[in-house]
C-alpha cells in the first residue's frame, strides 16, 4: 500500500457500471493522490477504460460515488459530461486519439482554454467589439500554448492541422491539449499505446514533468509495464472488471493473483 | 487493352441495363390527364436514347480512368457530335444529355493532366505565394465591384434584379454557413427562420407602421428567439435527429402560415408591404401624405431604377455584415469550439465545453441572419405568402453552402452566381435547376467533399510571417 | 360510436401504410446508422410504378383485379429495389468513412434529384388513378351513420400484415437476416467473420425499396391521386413512425406506424384537419425529447 501521506485527490468508492447483462466495472474501489501517477492496469476488457468514462461523466455509474477532493468537493457522478471537465477540473485522453483534425495545432490547445476565454470574450461581446481586455486574454492563451508546444515539441508544427501529425506527436498533443484546460486530475487512456521505444521514454519524461512541475494526480491506463514500473507511484490491477489487487508497483510485479490475471493474454502484452 | 474490352463492356452493359431498369416506367411512359382519365404516351424511343448514351458513357469513363486516352477522348468525342448533331430525337434534353455525356468524358480523360498540373502550381514556391495573396486580392477585387456595379453601364433593370437575388442568396449562404458550415448543424428548415422574419416585417409594417430599419434588428431577434425554442429541445440530439426535426419544422412553419388566417391572411398572402425609406424618404414616384420621396430629397428627377440601387445597397450591407460576423467571430473562442464541435464533439465534452449552448449559439446566431434577409425580402418584394417559404428553398441554400465549401466564405459566393445567376440567365435551364442541384449535392459529397473551395485559413496562427503549411 | 369505428378503420389502414415505410428507415438506421432521407422518394416512385403498370395492364386487357394487384406489387417492388439499390450503390457507399454530415448531404441530394426527376419525366400536375377496387362490407350502422370497411382497406392491411411477417421472418431466421443483425451490431467483425458486409447493406435497402413501393402502391390505389410531392410527407411522417417506435426495432416500426395513423386521422376527425400535420411533427418533437429510443428501442450508450 501507499504510505497514505497526503489526502487524496479523487475516491473511486463501489463503483458498478452494467451494460444490459454486462458488468463492465465490479464494485470497484480506489483512490489517486495528488502528485501522483496512478496506473491502472489489467487485461483487455477489464474495465479500465470504462472506470475513465465514469470518472469523467461519459457514462452513469449504475452503483458508486466518485469524489474530487477540493474547496468544494464535486460528486463527479452527479455531473453532467461537459462539467466534469469545467468545474471539477478533471481532463482526459482517449485510448484512440480524439484531437479536431481539421484544425490546427495551435487552435487545438486554443479551444481547450475555451471556458476561460470565453469569460474574458464577455461571452463574445468584447471579443466582436475587439477589446483590449479579450485581446490580452487571447494573447495569454496563446502564450499558453506556446509553452505547451515548447514541451512537446511541436512549434514548428503549430499552424498545421492536427490530422496531418504523425502518429506519436497527435498522442503527445492529445496530452497537451487536456493540460491547457488546467487541470488537478488528469486521465490518460493508454498514451504509450503505438509509441515506439523513443517516443515512449520520452512521453515518461512528460509524465513525470506534469506530476512534479504542474503538480497534477495523473490516473494512466497503461499495458506497457515497463512504463508502469518506471513512473507510476501506485498501481490498480482489476481483472474482468473487478480490483484484485492494489499497491507499490514492485509489490504488484510478484503479486499472484496478478500473474495469474496476466498469463492467459501474457502474448498479447509482451509487444502492447 | 484487347483483353479488357470484353470486361468494360459487361461492366458498361450491366450499368445500362440498370439504367434501362430505372427508366423503364417513369421515363419509358408518360402520363397525361387528358380530362376523361389518366393515359400514357409512349417514350421508348428515349429511354432507349438515354440507356445507350448511359452504355458509351460509361464504357468512355471506365477507359479514361484506366487511362486509355485516345479510345475514350474518341468516344467522348464522336458522342459530343452526335448529340450536337440534328438528329430527328424526341426532345432537346435528350441532345443535350448526350452532348453532356460526351463532355464528361473528355473531362474526365483530361482530369489527371490538369490535376497534375494544378498541383505542381499550388505546391510551387510561386503558386502557393499567389494563393494566398490572391485570394485576399480577390475579395477585394470582388468587394469593389460590388460596391461600383450599379454605377456601370451593366447595371439595367435586368441585371440589377439578378444581383439583388444572388446577394439574397449570398447573404442566406453565409447565414447559413455558421451553423451547417462552422458548427457542423444539419439545418434543413433554415427557411423556416427567413420566414419568420419576413413575416415579421410584413406584419409589423402594414399593422403597426414601423419602418424598416425599426423592424430589421426586432426581425433578427425574432428568428433568433424561435431558434432558440427550437433549438434547446433537439441540439442534444444526434446531429441526423436534428436534420429531420429541423425539415419538419421549417414545414410547420408554412403550414402554420397557411392556415392561420387571422395572423397572416393565409395562402392569400401578405400585400402593400411599405419599401424601405432612407431617413425617412421613400423611393416612389409620388410620396404618400406627409413623407417626401427620395428624388424630391435629393432633388434629382426620379428614375425606377432608384429603388432598385437601394435595395441592392442594402441587401450588399446587409451581406457584408453577416460576412465580417462570420470572420470575426470564427477567431473569438465561441467560433473556435464551434468548428471544434463539428470535429469532435466528444472530445469537446471532455474539455469542460458546453455542447447543447455552444451548438445553440450557432443555431440562433443563423435563424438571425435568416431573419434580416427575411425582412429584406418582405421590403422588397412588397408581398409575401406562404409558397415562397417551402423546402425548395432551403435545400437551395443549403447546397449553395455544401457546393461553394462548407465554411469557405468566396465559396459561398461562387456557389450563389453559378446556383442562382446561371439558371436565372438561361431561363430554359429552370426546369432542370433543381436536379442539378441535387445532383451537385451527391456529386460533390462523393467526389470533393469540402466543396469546390475546400481551404480552411486558421483562425489564428502561431508563425505569421511563415504563411503555408 | 360509429364515426369512431369508421375512424378507427381508416387509422389502420393509413398505420399500415406508414409502417411499410418505416420498415425501410428503421432498417437502414439499424444497419448503417444513417436516415435515408431518399426513402421517402423512393415510396414515390413505387407509387408512380404501381401507377403505370396499372394502365399497363389496363393496356394488355388484364381485367382480372386480383391478377392486377398480383402482377402490379411484384413488378413496383422489383422495378423500386433498383432505385434502393442503384442509390445505396452510387450516393451512400462512396462515403462511407467521409464526415458525418456526408452521408446525410448526400441522402438530401438524392431526394431533390428524384423528385425533380419524376416532375421532369411525368409533369407535375397531380395525377388521378381511376379506383382498382371498388364498395366494400357495411359492418353496423349506428346513429344513422354506416361504418363501413372497404374491399380496398381489407386488401390493405392484409398485404401488410403478409409482408411485415414475411420480412420479420427472413430476418429473424434465415442467414440473410443473421448477417444484417451482425453488421448491426459490429460492422468490422462481421466482415472478419466472413460477412459479405457490402452485399448484405445492398440487400438491406433492396428490402426496404421493396417494402416502399408496396406502400406507395396502396397510397395510390387508397388515395387515388399520386405526385411528385407525395414522398416528402409521407416520409416525414414514416421517419416520425420509425422513431416513435424505436429506431433500429422492426417491431417499433410497425407499432409507431399504427400510432402515427391514428394520430393522424383522430386529430383530423375530431379535431382541424388543417394541423393534422403539425400535430405529427410535434410527436415527432416530443418523443425525441422524452423518450429518443421510441417506445420499443434499445438505449443506445455511445462508446467512447
Ligand atoms: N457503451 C458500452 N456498451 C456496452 N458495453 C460496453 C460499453 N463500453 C464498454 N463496454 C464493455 O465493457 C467491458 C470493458 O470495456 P473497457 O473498454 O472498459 O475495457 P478496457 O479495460 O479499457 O480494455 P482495453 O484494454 O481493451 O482498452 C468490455 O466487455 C466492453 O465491451
Ligand atoms: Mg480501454
Amino acid at each position: 500500500m501507499t504510505d497514505g501521506t497526503t489526502a487524496p485527490l479523487i475516491e473511486v468508492e463501489h463503483l458498478t457500471m452494467r451494460f444490459g447483462g454486462l458488468v463492465a466495472v465490479d464494485d470497484v474501489s480506489f483512490a489517486g493522490r495528488p502528485r501522483e501517477i496512478t496506473a491502472i492496469i489489467g487485461p483487455n476488457g477489464a474495465g479500465k477504460t470504462t472506470v475513465f468514462n465514469c470518472i469523467t461523466g461519459f457514462y452513469k455509474p449504475t452503483v458508486g460515488r466518485l469524489t474530487l477532493r477540493g474547496e468544494p468537493d464535486y460528486l463527479l457522478e452527479r455531473m453532467l459530461g461537459h462539467e466534469v471537465g469545467q468545474k471539477a477540473k478533471v481532463a482526459r485522453t482517449f485510448q484512440n486519439i480524439r484531437l479536431f483534425p481539421g484544425m490546427t495545432v495551435l487552435e487545438n490547445l486554443l479551444v481547450a482554454q475555451h471556458n476561460k476565454l470565453m469569460r474574458a470574450s464577455g461571452m463574445s461581446v468584447f471579443g466582436l467589439l475587439g477589446l483590449k481586455r479579450y485581446r490580452a486574454a487571447e494573447a495569454a492563451a496563446i502564450d499558453k500554448a506556446r509553452q505547451w508546444l515548447e514541451r512537446i515539441g511541436l512549434v514548428a508544427d503549430a499552424d498545421r492541422p492536427a490530422g496531418e501529425l504523425p502518429y506519436g506527436a497527435q498522442r503527445r498533443l492529445e496530452i497537451a491539449r487536456a493540460m491547457c484546460t488546467d487541470p488537478r486530475l488528469l486521465c490518460l487512456d493508454e498514451p504509450a499505446a503505438g509509441l515506439n521505444p523513443r517516443e515512449s521514454s520520452e512521453l515518461n519524461e512528460l509524465l513525470v514533468s506534469i506530476r512534479d512541475l504542474d503538480g497534477v494526480g495523473v490516473l494512466l491506463i497503461e499495458h506497457d509495464m515497463s512504463v508502469v514500473m518506471r513512473i507510476s507511484d501506485h498501481v490498480v490491477v482489476l481483472d474482468y472488471g473487478r480490483k484484485i489487487a492494489e499497491g507499490a508497483p514492485q509489490a504488484m510485479q510478484n503479486d499472484p493473483a496478478v500473474i495469474r490475471a496476466y498469463l492467459g493474454t501474457a502474448e498479447d502484452d509482451a509487444d502492447a | 487493352m484487347r483483353d479488357r474490352l470484353p470486361a468494360l463492356v459487361k461492366d458498361a452493359a450491366l450499368t445500362a441495363l440498370v439504367a434501362a431498369a430505372l427508366g423503364l416506367f417513369i421515363v419509358g411512359f408518360k402520363t397525361r390527364d387528358a380530362g376523361q382519365g389518366l393515359f400514357f404516351d409512349y417514350q421508348l424511343v428515349d429511354l432507349a436514347v438515354a440507356v445507350a448514351t448511359i452504355f458509351f458513357g460509361r464504357l468512355g469513363l471506365q477507359l479514361a480512368s484506366l487511362g486509355l486516352k485516345w479510345p475514350s477522348f474518341a468516344l467522348g468525342a464522336a458522342l459530343g457530335v452526335i448529340g450536337a448533331a440534328p438528329l430527328e430525337l424526341p426532345s432537346t434534353f435528350l441532345h443535350w444529355f448526350v452532348v453532356i455525356a460526351g463532355v464528361l468524358i473528355i473531362l474526365r480523360t483530361i482530369w489527371p493532366w490538369a490535376n497534375a498540373a494544378l498541383a505542381t502550381a499550388r505546391h510551387s514556391q510561386r503558386g502557393r505565394a499567389f494563393g494566398q495573396r490572391g485570394a485576399k486580392w480577390f475579395g477585394a477585387i470582388l468587394l469593389a465591384a460590388a460596391v461600383l456595379m450599379p454605377f456601370t453601364s451593366f447595371a439595367d433593370q435586368k441585371t440589377m434584379d439578378l444581383a439583388v437575388l444572388i446577394l439574397t442568396y449570398v447573404m442566406l449562404g453565409w447565414g447559413l454557413n455558421i451553423v451547417v458550415g462552422l458548427a457542423g448543424l444539419l439545418d434543413l428548415g433554415y427557411v423556416a427562420f427567413y420566414a419568420v422574419g419576413a413575416y415579421s416585417y410584413a406584419l409589423l409594417s402594414t399593422q403597426y407602421g414601423l419602418n424598416f430599419w425599426m423592424v430589421l434588428p426586432l426581425a433578427g431577434m425574432f428568428a433568433a428567439a424561435f431558434g432558440l425554442v427550437l433549438g434547446f429541445p433537439v441540439l442534444r440530439l444526434r446531429g441526423d435527429y436534428l436534420a429531420i426535426v429541423t425539415m419538419g419544422f421549417g414545414e410547420i412553419i408554412r403550414l402554420v402560415l397557411l392556415n392561420w388566417v387571422d395572423l397572416s391572411n393565409g395562402p392569400a398572402g401578405i400585400g402593400g408591404i411599405p419599401g424601405p425609406t432612407l431617413f425617412g424618404a421613400v423611393f416612389a414616384e409620388t410620396a404618400p401624405a406627409g413623407k417626401q420621396t427620395f428624388a424630391e430629397m435629393v432633388g434629382i428627377p426620379f428614375t425606377s431604377n432608384q429603388r432598385l440601387i437601394y435595395l441592392y445597397y442594402i441587401i450588399l450591407l446587409l451581406a457584408l455584415v453577416t460576412n465580417f460576423f462570420t470572420q470575426r467571430v470564427r477567431r473569438l473562442p465561441v467560433g473556435r469550439a464551434w468548428e471544434a464541435l463539428r470535429e469532435d464533439e466528444t472530445a469537446c465534452k471532455a474539455l469542460g465545453i458546453n455542447p447543447t449552448n455552444t451548438k445553440l449559439t450557432a443555431f440562433a446566431v443563423g435563424a438571425m441572419f435568416a431573419g434580416f434577409a427575411g425582412s429584406f425580402f418582405a421590403a422588397k418584394q412588397r408581398f409575401i405568402s406562404p409558397e415562397s417559404f417551402t423546402f425548395i428553398e432551403s435545400a437551395i441554400i443549403l447546397s449553395i453552402v455544401v457546393l461553394g465549401g462548407m465554411g469557405s466564405q468566396i465559396g459561398v459566393v461562387l456557389a450563389a452566381v453559378l446556383l442562382i445567376g446561371l439558371p436565372e440567365w438561361f431561363r430554359d435551364l429552370g426546369a432542370y435547376r433543381m436536379i442539378v442541384f441535387g445532383l451537385a449535392m451527391v456529386l460533390i459529397m462523393v467526389f470533393r467533399p469540402r466543396g469546390l473551395i475546400a481551404h480552411r485559413e486558421p483562425s489564428v496562427r502561431l508563425h505569421p510571417a511563415r504563411a503555408g503549411p | 360510436m360509429a364515426y369512431f369505428s369508421q375512424q378507427l378503420i381508416n387509422a389502420i389502414t393509413l398505420g399500415a401504410i406508414y409502417g411499410l415505410i418505416a420498415i425501410g428507415y428503421t432498417m437502414v438506421y439499424g444497419i448503417i446508422g444513417m436516415i435515408n432521407f431518399a426513402h421517402g422518394e423512393v415510396f414515390m416512385i413505387g407509387a408512380f410504378i404501381s401507377l403505370i403498370g396499372f394502365m399497363i395492364c389496363g393496356t394488355l386487357g388484364i381485367s382480372s383485379a386480383p391478377v392486377a394487384i398480383l402482377l402490379v406489387l411484384l413488378m413496383a417492388m422489383a422495378f423500386t429495389a433498383v432505385y434502393g439499390w442503384t442509390i445505396e450503390r452510387t450516393a451512400y457507399r462512396p462515403l462511407r468513412g467521409s464526415f458525418k454530415l456526408a452521408p446525410l448531404i448526400s441522402a438530401i441530394g438524392v431526394s431533390i434529384l428524384l423528385q425533380n426527376y419524376v416532375q421532369l419525366a411525368q409533369g407535375a400536375r397531380p395525377k388521378p388513378a381511376g379506383s382498382v377496387i371498388e364498395g366494400g362490407y357495411t359492418l353496423f350502422s349506428a346513429d344513422g351513420f354506416d361504418v363501413r370497411v372497404a374491399w380496398l382497406q381489407i386488401v390493405i392491411v392484409v398485404v401488410t400484415v403478409v409482408l411485415m411477417a414475411g420480412f420479420s421472418w427472413i430476418i429473424a431466421a434465415t442467414p440473410l437476416g443473421r448477417q444484417q443483425r451482425a453488421c448491426e451490431q459490429d460492422m468490422k467483425m462481421a466482415a472478419l467473420l466472413g460477412v459479405d458486409v457490402d452485399r448484405t447493406i445492398s440487400l438491406t435497402f433492396v428490402m426496404g425499396a421493396a417494402l416502399a413501393a408496396v406502400a406507395g402502391m396502396m397510397f395510390m390505389m387508397y388515395y387515388g391521386v399520386v405526385d411528385f410531392f407525395i414522398g416528402f410527407l409521407a416520409g416525414i411522417k414514416a421517419f416520425t413512425a420509425a422513431v416513435l417506435g424505436g429506431i433500429g426495432s422492426l417491431p417499433g416500426a410497425m407499432l409507431g406506424g399504427l400510432l402515427i395513423g391514428l394520430i393522424e386521422v383522430f386529430w383530423a376527425g375530431y379535431f382541424t384537419s388543417e394541423y393534422k400535420d403539425v400535430a405529427v411533427f410535434a410527436i415527432l418533437v416530443l418523443v425525441l425529447i422524452f423518450r429518443p429510443t421510441g417506445l420499443l428501442g434499445k438505449p443506445e450508450i455511445e462508446k467512447v
